[in-house]
């Protein structure tokens, strides 16, 4: 290497230097990030409201556009389209604003770590109608199946989620059972081999759908507006 | 619910995705350090120490950022505190506690860089974790990278005596030990799932 | 901050010296001075984002902007900034460009930002871009640290896409995602787990090891009898 020590001897500085030079590159960062923050909000909210209508329309065959209703502990708000988490649920209108399903995120633990999901609902024959994997870190080749093996998506095309007479919790809840051993339109068939991954797909829509479906059923026509 | 969800997360940043040898976070110490036995475990004891401290502190510059709504100040604000936290940990054990200074006096200034320390601030803020889980998820790693390095710590000692081919010694024998480490902590996944 | 009249320019980009263009600055990161595969440093995000040579070309460029970024900006400030506050300084300076990186990878890519996650801001922490902003920018000019930075960066990006396609065609059977075997090629799902990461760079560190070695043994005719015995391996 052919490194020159050009250290001067200037920089023994003093306090004042020290400073100077502190506060001067601290005001050239913090205006270099807030610019860069200004610049690139505008299409980072893009790409994530894009990102987010996909998954939506992707677990929601049909619909055209979506409205973002919250829930406030009494009945459902609608509310702006950049808002989302979990006390939000999308709804899903076809072209003639007919709302045709629900879509709601849920979240739970996987066998990795946490596996965050969106689900399409169907409000009127009360049942699932599709699920997208948003974020996990499920063992590659194995767990992460739950979001590419058919056979498995296939479960969730009508998976029942009927409520029962009272109408405060599922009728059956929804549960994974061993692969080849479904035999009611509540079960999940598990993939062999990610049992696990299978069953924690079950747990986290179960524990949605118990606390989002007899809300909905209830305040139906405030979503259907 | 609640405990469980605590214990869990303990397990979880400790065994399952353990900083190490799952997300590759702090591997410069895991590789550096990780000669003797006795410094490993004294590098374990001052970085769970450090996490501890640097996860509270994350803690509340997170709730202070989101209160003056400037997410864009996240992580030059986590380094800065993270580093000005060390230095102020540093000083006090030197005070305070000497004996503890002597056994983990040079560690503390290699802690600023190390990675594990800003990735467990990063995480626990993406996870959304309140302050009870910080603490918890913090100690949980801290404890985590520790049983790492002294396992691997363990495993060099005897490796030490071992004939091994000139090309692999070092870095690379290291390496492949480690990617057996971590496979075999794989068969952690799934506890309390 | 930055230059103030035409004389403080010529003197950053200081030409003269006998270093010419600089090139043998450049050099020395892709290969001799390689930063991952010789110094063996910044292992972070060489092992946990080399799953996909996708990933490892956006992380690699990602560093490489930091880097660059960051050493053109400690050698121009080299004579402002007190040596007693420098650290400081430059890790202000290496978080402001690692927040601009992660904004812009934010707006290009959701995918790309999602898939590297929390290891764009962890470049905060890699080793070499405070390494080279202590050991290089702030003692050399501008020009020379810049085929400083952009060397080292571009011997990152490198050593990364080396592990990346390993483990992307050997664990996921594609290639920058795209099929790389016939169908019937059964994954070595092993490869993108975190094991395979550190059994892909000890296999790299291997051979590149042996290949020293051997070109060693070439220039030297061989004395095993003499003080390099553990030098010739078996």
């Amino acid at each position: 290497m052919t490194e020159t020590p050009l250290m001067p001897s200037a920089n023994e500085a003093g306090s004042f230097k020290m400073f100077r030079a502190m506060v001067g590159i601290g005001i050239a960062c913090a205006l270099a990030i807030v610019a860069t923050y200004q610049l690139t909000l505008p299409v980072i909210t893009a790409n994530k409201a894009e990102a987010l209508e996909k998954a939506i329309f992707n677990v929601l065959p049909g619909a055209a556009t979506r409205v973002n209703y919250r829930w406030n502990g009494r009945r459902f708000e609608k509310i702006s389209p950049d808002i989302h988490g979990r006390d939000v649920i999308y709804v899903g209108l076809d072209k003639d604003n007919q709302l045709i399903g629900i879509a709601v995120e849920a979240g739970g633990q996987g066998f990795q770590d946490a596996i965050q999901l969106l689900y399409g609902f169907d409000p009127y024959k009360q049942h699932i109608v599709g699920f997208q994997v948003l974020e996990s870190r499920e063992t590659p080749g194995l767990g992460d199946k739950i979001d590419k093996d058919a056979a498995f998506k296939a479960n969730f095309n009508a998976l029942d989620a009927r409520l029962n007479d009272e109408s405060t919790r599922l009728a059956h809840p929804i549960v994974t059972v061993k692969h080849g051993a479904k035999t009611h339109p509540w079960e999940v068939d598990a993939i062999t081999g990610a049992t696990i991954s299978s069953k924690a797909v079950g747990v986290i829509l179960n524990n949605s759908v118990q606390y989002w479906a007899p809300l909905i059923h209830q305040h139906l026509d405030e979503l259907k507006e | 619910m609640k405990t469980g969800n605590l214990w869990f997360i303990f397990i979880n940043a400790s065994l399952i995705n353990n900083f190490v040898l799952a997300y590759f976070l702090g591997i410069c110490p895991f590789l550096g350090v990780s000669g003797k036995l006795s410094t490993a475990s004294r590098m374990g004891m001052a970085v769970t120490f450090v996490m501890l401290i640097s996860s509270m502190a994350a803690y509340g510059i997170h709730a202070f950022l989101l209160w003056v709504d400037a997410p864009f100040l996240q992580l030059i604000s986590y380094i800065v505190v993270i580093a000005s936290t060390v230095q102020l940990v540093e000083m006090f054990i030197k005070k305070f506690s000497p004996t503890l200074f002597k056994a983990l006096g040079i560690f503390l200034p290699l802690i600023t860089t190390n990675c594990a320390i800003l990735g467990l601030a990063l995480f626990q803020t993406n996870k959304g974790y309140n302050f009870l889980e910080s603490f918890v998820f913090a100690l949980g790693a801290g404890l985590g990278f520790t049983l790492a390095l002294v396992l691997m710590a363990g495993l060099r000692e005897k490796l030490d005596f071992a004939e091994v081919p000139a090309i692999a010694k070092g870095t690379a024998l290291t390496l492949l030990v480690a990617g057996i480490l971590s496979l075999t902590f794989m068969g952690f996944a799934g506890l309390g799932g | 901050m930055q230059q103030k009249s035409p004389g403080k320019l010529q003197q950053f980009f200081h030409f003269p010296e006998g270093d010419g263009l600089a090139t043998d600055e450049f050099i020395k990161g892709l290969w001799r001075e390689n930063p991952v595969l010789v110094q063996v440093l910044g292992m972070c995000p060489t092992l946990a984002v080399t799953n996909s040579a996708t990933n490892a070309i956006a992380m690699g460029l990602a560093t490489l902007f930091v880097l660059v970024m960051s050493n053109v900006l400690v050698s121009s400030l080299r004579k402002v900034i007190p040596k007693q506050v420098r650290i400081a300084t430059y890790i202000l300076i290496i978080a402001t460009f690692v927040t601009v990186a992660d904004y812009v990878i934010q707006a290009i890519s959701l995918e790309v930002h999602k898939a590297l996650g929390a290891f764009i801001a962890l470049i905060v922490v890699n080793c070499i871009i405070l390494g080279r902003a202590e050991a290089f920018a702030s003692k050399n000019t501008v020009w020379k640290s810049l085929m400083d930075g952009l060397g080292m960066g571009i011997g990152f990006t490198f050593a990364l896409l080396l592990l990346g396609t390993v483990r992307e065609i050997l664990g996921n059977g594609t290639l920058f995602g795209f099929p790389f075997f016939p169908d019937s090629f059964q994954e070595w799902v092993i490869m993108i787990l975190p094991g395979g990461g550190f059994f892909t760079l000890a296999f790299w560190l291997l051979f590149f090891n042996g290949m020293k070695a051997r070109k060693k043994d070439n220039h030297t005719e061989v004395h095993p009898e003499k003080e390099s015995v553990e030098e010739v391996y078996v």
